[in-house]
This record gives C-alpha cells, structure tokens and sequence, in this order.
C-alpha cells in the first residue's frame, strides 16, 4: 500500500468537491448526489486506515456508512418527489415557505 | 510500482469525475459522472484489498442507489429545470469551506513535520499475501463485536423504506 497521506488527500480533494456541490448547485438531486460524493470521501478514508492498522473495523463502518447513504438517499428522493408534485420545482432556493 | 499506478489511475478518474458531476447543468450528466466516480472509489477499495467493499460498493451504491437517482431524474420534470439557472451564488461560501479544510491538513502537516517519521506519518501495513480472506474478517467482526450496530442499521433501513413510500404516496 502506499503512503496514507495519498489516500487522504484523496479523500479530502473528493469531500472538498462534494461540499462546493452543495453549496453552489440550485437543483436538488445534484445536491444530493453531492453528499453521495462526500460519503464516499469519508469511506475512501476509514479503508485506508484499516488497511494501515490492519483491523476490519473501519472496513465494517464504511458498511455502516453506505446503509445510511442508501437509506438517506431513498427518504430524500421521497421528499423530493412529493415536493415536485406540490410546487413544480426542484430548485433549492424556491422551498422557502419557513424563510421569513 | 504497481499499486502505484492503480492507484493514481483510480484518483484521477475519482477526482475528474466528481468535478464533471458537480459542473455539469444536466442532471443526467452529473448522474453518469456520479456513477464513474464511485466506479473509481471501488478501484481504491480493490487496491486497499477490501474485497467485500469493491463488491458492496458496485452492487449497492451503483446498482441500487444510482438507479433510484436515475429514476427520480425521469420523474421530475427536468427540461424546464436544465434552462434555468443551476448555480446558487454562493461562490464565497463555497471558496471559504474549501479554504478552511485545506488550511487544517496543511496545519495538520506543518505541526506533524517534527514527529518521528517526518510529514504524514507512515506505518508499515502488512504485506498484501498476509492478509486473512477479508469478507471472513468483516462477517466476523460484523457479527460479534459490531452486532448491535447492525441491528440499528437494519431498523434504520426498514424505517427509511416506511418513510419514502409514505412521502412518495399520492395523497387522495
């Protein structure tokens, strides 16, 4: 294996990305899609230091990690499609019905 | 030299590809690119030997999860959406988030300049053909150390399928 330092430059170059995702794109599904990314990041590093450590754990909390990005995906498209059938949008700054 | 290469080939098609997702305008490019990055994310795995992992990953996040996104993209109306304008102007938030995360590995690097093996510091892992069969050390640690975890996942998924059929239900 190389370095771990490559592998979390990876990892932060993806998160980093993933979170200029969130805050500059308008439609919502990129957004979540986004987050996707940045889970993906954090994956990238808990293998990497289970392969250093030699000790599955951080391989069983990746695990973990893509049960909840399967289960926050499935409930966020959930809300996004009802919200599309209520307001025919799907851009992030017109659900502004708690801004004041 | 080997890993080497794999290794900087799967970076580089993670990184580009996540920066296509979150440029392009249509959501079924960034869609497309989503799935090549997280394609390349299994490529690191298989190179850190998490064959269970490379696995999970390719069945579950781009045969399950993408395909719902894909889905979703169809039902939402999405050639009024394409026309309009895709970026919020929140440039500056996004230059100070990108910003600060850089500044703490670089302070994270500077401060650890002095410690004994110098820079980021590097363990030696254990040789590649050491290793125990992998998806035997994850089921095993899975389901004795990390067994009550597993059982709040499975609630968490049974809760999430409830809540998005409740959401995604026509009301009448």
């Amino acid at each position: 294996m190389l370095p771990i330092g490559h592998y979390l430059f990876l990892g932060l170059a993806l998160f980093i990305i993933g979170a200029i995702g969130v805050v500059t794109r308008r439609n919502v599904i990129v957004i979540l899609m986004s987050i996707e990314l940045i889970l993906n990041a954090v994956n990238i590093n808990l293998v990497a230091f289970s392969r250093l450590y030699g000790d599955v754990a951080g391989q069983v909390f990746a695990l973990f990690i893509i049960a909840d990005a399967a289960a926050e995906a499935a409930v966020g498209l959930g809300i996004i499609i009802a919200f599309f059938r209520n307001r025919e949008t799907v851009l992030e700054d017109e659900m502004d019905l708690l801004k004041w | 030299m080997l890993d080497q290469v794999i290794f900087y080939f799967f970076a580089a098609i993670a990184v580009v590809s996540a920066v296509l997702t979150v440029t392009r305008r249509n959501a079924v490019h960034s869609a497309i690119f989503l799935i090549t990055a997280l394609l390349a994310t299994a490529g690191i795995f298989l190179q850190l030997r998490a064959e269970f992992l490379f696995i999970v990953q390719i069945i579950l996040y781009v045969g399950g999860i993408m395909v719902l996104f894909v889905f979703v993209i169809m039902l939402v109306n999405l050639d009024v959406a394409v026309r309009q304008m895709q970026f919020a102007r929140q440039k500056w938030v996004a230059l100070l988030i990108s910003l600060a995360l850089a500044a703490q590995v670089g302070l994270m690097l500077w401060s650890s300049r002095n410690m004994p093996g110098q820079g980021v510091p590097v363990l030696s892992a254990v040789p590649a053909d050491k290793l125990p069969p992998n998806s035997e050390e994850v089921a095993k640690s899975l389901f004795s150390s990390y067994l009550l975890p597993f059982e709040i996942a499975s609630v968490l998924l049974l809760v999430a399928m409830i809540g998005a059929v409740v959401m995604a239900k026509k009301r009448t």
